[in-house]
């Protein structure tokens, strides 16, 4: 189909529209029907009459009331073809009686409302019930207005199995009565975090692809950055939030320099700074003073910012603040110890106080079983082995990164860091 | 993608000393925080009229600066935001939600495609793009710093 059939072009239209406010016709139907499952098949049904209706119509005013004025219609058939079923009548009753009253204009329901519901939407997406990267689909579908399709392509996998994801989670949501709710008080952060991870994993999912041949999904990145600033303007107060928001932000401003036209991943020290992004920095430091503004604890994902900050700030990588990102990722690895930010530590350490500082830290972890298939371990060690004049060993370990790496382009990145240890004759650069 | 959206000037956006009616500038605020709320807006800013700016017109090597007002309304620019979004019809729908800012005359907003990397790759040439392997003597942070 050309671009010029108009039926196509509408068909983009309502895509669009969709992708605009199918949270919200998401949210409004869970409140009215209390199941986000049936809440999404209705809002579903909705799009498909109006990908049969808005061609010969024309896109309505307000495509959103359009939308949910039709899914609810739909719900009212559905419960009244139900009514025989083994529903309590009184709860049939309440909820009929609920659905047609409400007004079918989403306008005229207050701004709170939809705010809250649509965090609702965002804790019953990601609860902790669900495996995470069935709420990482769920998250994508209920929230980002991404189709089975396109959420299979961003994680390539074949779309029977996202969709079949999503069939369980929703039918886990209904089956141990999920309530839609945000939820108070202890469990809160509990839940928050539970949020963050899944769209941080969505952002990491495009921001560094652990399988296949491209080293980045900008898409998928774009997304999560979606998600996170939508959530940062719905829970304003949480810290964490703004850390999350800001890491990604600051992230994101590296794309253009991470990558060459051909494809190959250039490390951040090799990086062409004047390429990174910086309206993003810029949205990653405000977000960064915006956690700062609500209080002074530093929660993992604002540590993580502070540091990609630090990087960010510096104009060469020899004005990095070595010594201050040390600080922080002490901070982050007392905060959540794990072997990974120890390896980061190791990395920042060798930076402030030479290679040999580093490798003992990194020679450390040489034990961890959860590091031993991690790609980055040796890969690190090499490259202090190779500051320190070490370039047999330096070899070794990275062939051995080369070999547990699944990513295409680092494999061959490495390959040739491995190679350059035996044509290399020079004086390595390390301090 | 992202897009940058051209807000036109006016006649009265170019009046000296001209500044936004409060009502429209609290609908706008509205508006506004509605795309900030979807995470689809990623800058914004509006202009001083043409009166406050200046040209520097370029031929060959010589630079001339004329000052303004320039006279040609609809060929100035008011304001503009930049979006994020999925397609150039998701930035289309989100312009026509916006409220007019000229109720009392004709109109108009751009909405232009920005120039992302993978747009300019071909036209760099590989020397320019590309980092050389010598330089990766350098030590990799390459963790949760990638």
């Amino acid at each position: 189909m050309s671009a010029a059939d108009p039926h196509h072009a509408t068909n983009r239209t309502i895509e669009a529209v969709w992708r605009i406010e199918s949270a919200h016709v998401i949210a409004g139907l869970t409140r009215l029907t209390r199941d986000v499952g049936l809440a999404e098949d209705l809002a579903q049904e909705a799009l498909v009459a109006a990908l049969e209706q808005w061609p010969q119509s024309g896109v309505p005013d307000n495509p959103a009331a359009w939308l949910t004025a039709t899914a609810k219609r739909r719900a009212i058939d559905l419960f009244r073809r139900n009514a025989v079923a083994e529903r309590k009548h009184e709860v049939l009753a309440r909820e009929l009686e609920a659905l047609e009253q409400t007004s079918p204009d989403l306008d005229s329901t207050l701004d709170n409302t939809i705010s809250d519901d649509l965090l609702r939407l965002v804790f019953i997406a990601c609860h902790p019930i669900l495996p995470t990267e069935s709420r990482a689909a769920l998250t994508l579908r209920l929230l980002g207005g991404l189709t089975t399709d396109e959420i299979a392509r961003a994680f390539l996998t074949l779309e029977p199995t996202i969709a079949q994801r999503i069939v369980r989670a929703k039918r886990t949501l209904a089956d141990k009565h999920i309530p839609f709710e945000v939820p108070h008080g202890p469990e809160l952060a509990a839940r928050l975090s539970s949020v963050l991870e899944v769209i941080y994993l969505i952002f990491n999912e495009g921001y560094s692809a652990t399988t296949g041949d491209d080293l980045m999904r900008p898409s998928l990145c774009e997304d999560a950055l979606r998600l996170g600033r939508i959530l940062a303007e719905l829970t304003t107060t949480e810290p964490e939030v703004h850390g999350l928001v800001a890491l990604m932000e600051i992230q994101a401003s590296r794309t253009r320099a991470r990558i060459t036209s051909t494809g190959e991943p250039v490390l951040l020290f090799d990086q062409n700074r004047t390429q990174w992004d910086q309206l993003l920095i810029h949205r990653g430091l405000t977000a960064i003073e915006r956690a700062h503004k609500i209080n002074t604890t530093r929660g993992p994902y604002l540590l993580q910012a502070e540091i990609a900050a630090c990087h960010a700030r510096a104009r060469t990588p020899s004005e990095t603040d070595w010594n201050r990102i040390v600080v922080l990722y002490t901070e982050l690895a007392h905060l959540t110890p794990s072997p990974v930010i120890e390896l980061n530590r190791a990395v920042a350490v060798s930076m402030a106080h030479g290679p040999q500082a580093g490798l003992t830290l990194v020679d450390d972890l040489a034990s961890e079983t959860s590091l031993s298939r991690y790609h980055l371990l040796p890969s690190v060690r090499a490259d202090l082995l190779y500051k320190l004049g070490r370039r047999a060993e330096a070899r070794i370990e990275f062939e051995r990164a080369a070999a547990l790496t699944r990513n295409t382009r680092e494999r061959d990145l490495l390959l040739a860091r491995a190679a350059s240890c035996k044509t290399d004759p020079t004086d390595p650069k390390g301090k | 993608m992202r897009f940058m959206v051209i807000v036109k000037a006016t006649p009265e956006s170019e009046k000296e000393g001209a500044l936004p009616d409060p009502q429209l500038l609290l609908e706008m605020g509205k508006y506004n925080e509605e795309l900030s709320k979807a995470g689809v807006l990623l800058a914004l800013d509006g202009l001083h009229p043409s009166s406050k700016g200046a040209r520097v017109k370029f031929s060959g090597k010589s630079r001339t600066v004329v000052d303004g007002p320039f006279t040609e309304a609809k060929e100035l620019i008011a304001g503009f935001s930049i979006l994020q979004v999925k397609s150039l019809e998701e930035a289309i729908e989100w312009v026509k939600r916006a409220p007019n800012c000229n109720p009392g005359s004709d109109s108009e907003v751009e909405i232009r495609q920005i120039f992302e990397m993978e747009d300019l790759a071909s036209v760099l040439s590989e020397e320019q793009i590309q980092h050389k392997v010598a330089k990766r003597a350098e030590l990799p942070n390459q963790t949760a710093n990638k």
